[in-house]
């Protein structure tokens, strides 16, 4: 349910490990292949060798999604109020300027409006590398301002995730951003305006108990991992080690709970085809 | 089964003994007056033991063994229960019970967690944590319920939904986050109450309702004070601190806005008297679904969107 410690330091160390001297070059961590920035960049931040998914910010995700120029971002200053004035081995109070610092995000979620091939748009989009995409009161609250904008001007929504689950250092406040977020979702599905849900690594615990699930269109990007417990803990509770390829966007299509997997180079097109479509 | 004491149940527990083994052992009127006077000083002491709980030790009663439990509930508040199975795609979950009662005169659906006594019937109750087929199961029920204008009360009681390997391949994320979006349009009244554990996702998936009532001594969290301390401390020996930093006992959520009321427990705790305690929950749910029948479907539902819409804190 909760983000994984692990997955904040890890990333800067493996971001390190992949990136070599000279900052130009990056190392595919699944074939080794060596990758040129504007090759990187061309590719959708994809490997052009084994076609493996870099994990990428919203500010790249909106680019590869929008049409140039059309995002108008809101709320981009909301920022944790620390409601619970948690501390553990830190302060939490003291971990979000340094996410904020670190990350040039105030939280884990960034949404506005803008244009797929022309047509509005409501677009939300997770960023991991603040607290682990994790889910507190502003992601819930920047979530269901999101809805409504696209309740209000009856535009498509559609909400790109990556998150660990929701945020332990707001306790019982991030577990009811699932149920703030899937009420407000009922609300836009009554009004029957379309809203697709784009997974990508790794989406797992409270933002896939609510919103991420609950698209009328669940599409995900290849490899990504999609679930509700992490792998960890499932590992722990029955003693085994998983199947390969378990709780991957495939296993997820597989069991029926996607509707597509879609290579990020393909999403934008795809997602224009469909709401030629659904509305 | 062994009876379970709380470390600082002890002294309340000691005194309660003897006066019982006074009871026993005279009639004689100056006894009885001793007897009076002890009975005033175990009262005054479990008033300051309980008045003073840390919220671990609330985490503590929360999961007392000995705690009434759904179908504790089920027997003492209700009558002419009926108990439905199966969410007619894959199997009957145990570990969520539903069906039809009568609390005095009415219909209502009552769904919640079931946790097992003894090893045998935790097994079969998977310890109270759902898997998909549950919250299927629920969402069914409540789907019946809505068909024939019955309100429906959950109580929740579970350490989490099944982290299990068939749990995620049949969709458990998809099963939970179906029933937050479900709840919130259901056109009939909906109450929860937390009786004893109520852990992150697997409570809240049968927990969006109109009113959200906790009994006194339960929790309700994003994780359990035993995972948050192996997360944000790396190691199990930080539970306490973390029950104290995560603020989910009842008093804490009525804090936060989360919670609408707390349901008053019987003196010691729901497990020291649990047809006292079944009591006092059925004449509260008596009085909620009294005040939300008057409430029409369509301001039902906004009031319940709304309602959780309201919640976070956030600067900006
Ligand atoms: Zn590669």
């Amino acid at each position: 349910m909760a983000w994984f410690k692990r997955s904040k330091e890890n990333i800067e160390s493996e971001t390190q490990r992949r990136e070599l001297p000279d900052g130009q070059w990056r190392k595919c961590d699944q074939c080794g292949e060596i990758i040129h920035k504007t090759e990187l960049g061309q590719h959708v931040y994809t490997c052009p060798k084994c076609g493996t998914h870099f994990r990428i910010g919203s500010k790249e995700y909106i680019n590869c999604l929008l049409d140039e120029g059309s995002f108008k971002e809101q709320d981009s200053k909301m920022r944790s109020a620390d409601p619970l004035k948690f501390t553990d081995t830190k302060k939490y109070r003291e971990r979000i300027p340094e996410a904020i610092k670190k990350t040039g995000l105030y939280d884990a979620l960034r949404w506005g409006t803008g244009k797929i091939e022309k047509k509005n748009v409501v677009v939300a989009v997770m960023d991991f590398s603040f607290v682990g995409g994790s889910m507190g009161s502003v992601v819930g609250e920047k979530i269901s301002r999101a809805i409504d904008r696209a309740w209000k001007t009856k535009s498509p929504l559609i909400i790109v995730s990556s998150s660990g689950g929701a945020r332990m250092m707001e306790g019982a406040l991030s577990l009811m951003q699932m149920a703030k977020t899937s009420a407000k979702l009922a609300r836009l599905a009554e009004a029957r305006i379309p809203y697709i849900s784009i997974m990508t690594d790794p989406t797992t615990g409270g933002v896939t108990a609510s919103y991420a699930m609950l698209g009328d269109v669940n599409i995900a990007e290849p490899g990504a991992l999609i679930g509700f417990a992490g792998p960890r803990v499932i590992k722990q509770t029955i003693g085994k080690d998983l199947p390969q390829g378990f709780q991957r966007a495939e296993f997820l299509l597989e069991h029926g709970f996607l509707d597509m997997v879609v290579h990020r180079k393909e999403m934008k097109a795809t997602v224009s085809r469909i709401l030629s479509h659904l509305s | 089964m062994a009876k379970t004491i709380l470390d600082f149940e002890k002294p309340i527990i000691t005194l309660e003994e003897k006066i019982e083994e006074m009871r026993r052992y005279s009639e004689n009127p100056d006894i009885a007056q001793e007897i009076k006077k002890i009975e005033k000083r175990v009262n005054q002491l479990r008033q300051s033991i309980f008045a003073d709980l840390t919220r671990w030790q609330r985490v503590q009663l929360a999961r007392h063994p000995e705690r009434p439990y759904t179908l504790d509930y089920i027997n003492l508040m209700v009558t002419d229960f009926v108990e439905f199975h199966g969410d007619r795609a894959f199997r009957d979950d145990k570990a969520i019970i539903g069906g039809f009662g009568k609390l005095d005169s009415a219909s209502v659906l009552l769904i919640g967690h079931q946790k097992g006594r003894d090893t045998k019937s935790n097994l079969h109750h998977n310890f109270g944590m759902p898997n998909p087929d549950g919250y299927r199961k629920a969402l069914r029920l409540m789907k019946l319920a809505e068909k024939f204008n019955i309100p429906v009360v959950t109580l929740l009681d579970t350490p989490g939904a099944y982290p299990g390997l068939e749990a995620e391949e049949r969709g458990q994320a998809e099963a939970i986050a179906r029933n937050l979006l479900e709840m919130s349009r259901l056109r009939v009244p909906i109450v929860v109450v937390v009786i004893g554990e109520g852990a992150s996702g697997g409570a809240l998936g049968i927990g969006v309702g109109d009113r959200i009532l906790m009994l006194e001594n339960t929790w309700y969290s994003v994780i359990s004070p035993e995972s948050c301390s192996s997360i944000l401390w790396r190691s199990w020996e930080y539970k306490e601190q973390a029950a104290e930093a995560l603020q989910l006992t009842a008093p804490d959520l009525k804090k936060q806005g989360i919670i609408d009321d707390i349901v008053p427990e019987p003196p010691g705790g729901a497990h020291r008297n649990h047809e006292q305690m079944a009591k006092i929950l059925k004449d509260v749910l008596l009085g909620e679904l009294k005040d939300l029948a008057k409430i029409k479907p369509e301001k039902l539902l906004e009031r319940r969107i709304e309602k959780f819409a309201k919640m976070g804190a956030w600067v900006g």
